[in-house]
């Protein structure tokens, strides 16, 4: 009924860190250039900065959000004039609504968040390995 | 259905992602966030439902197929649409910053 309204929620709260993620990576990278000790500033370069691991969670959310409001659009839940979900238009709806948004929707936001995490984990590994090589590179 | 039909959009357009530097430079990739986001989401809509009909779940009435499918399709114009209003705005190639400030000779 309005359960991409959970995810849509989890985007702009990725979002918004990330802007603020984004801003202190940009106060701290004049410390990694005048960086004298070569092999940590080469392993600082082969890590993925975080506002853009972040930006793979919020592009991921704002995408489904999108492409599920339509689905809401097609098949009338969602409509153009106040109150723009019409489970919301009476009470019993709305409860409904409610609980569709407190498992379905939080389940939705819950299964993007974990594999965005399994992402996280597997690069990780490739910044370790790549760390390496790079390490070994300058050796 | 919905999710079938995102779920190989989603599986190609990243196939096209992954193998063509071309399609990489035409920023593909936000069409593989939206289509596999909408999977992510649609299986978690595809688990509750299941939940509740059981083996049910895997024996639609034929008119609830023909409109998953039509929704299915629409999706994927829809995030195609997104792709290409996206693009044109970015304009990563510059095409049309280039026809819109070309000069009249």
């Amino acid at each position: 009924m309005a359960c991409f309204l959970v995810t849509a929620a989890e985007a702009v709260v990725a979002t918004a860190v990330k802007k603020g993620v984004e801003a202190s990576e940009k106060k701290e990278l004049p410390k990694y250039e005048n960086d004298e000790f070569h092999v940590e500033h080469t392993e600082e370069s082969s890590k993925v900065p975080f506002s853009r691991k972040l930006k793979w969670l919020s592009n991921l959310l704002w995408g489904g959000a999108a492409l599920l409001c339509f689905e809401h659009i097609w098949h009338g839940e969602v409509v153009p004039w106040f109150p723009f979900l019409t489970a919301a238009a009476n009470p019993a709806d709305k409860a409904e609504m409610l609980h569709e948004m407190s498992t379905i929707g939080v389940s939705m936001a819950v299964i993007c968040t974990a594999i965005w995490c399994g992402m996280l984990i597997v690069c990780r590994v490739m910044e370790n390995r790549r760390a390496a090589e790079l390490t070994e590179e300058h050796k | 259905m919905t999710l079938l039909i995102t779920v190989f959009a989603a599986i190609v357009s990243t196939l096209v992602w992954y193998s063509s530097p071309r399609a990489r430079e035409l920023k593909s990739g936000i069409l593989c966030w939206m289509f596999w986001g909408a999977s992510l989401m649609w299986l978690g809509d595809a688990i509750f439902e299941y939940a509740e009909l059981k083996a049910e779940y895997f024996a639609p009435a034929a008119g609830d197929l023909l409109n998953d499918l039509f929704l299915g399709l629409s999706v994927i114009a829809l995030a195609m649409v997104i792709w290409t209003v996206y693009l044109l705005i970015r304009d990563p190639k510059g095409t049309v910053k280039a026809s819109l400030f070309k000069s009249a000779k």
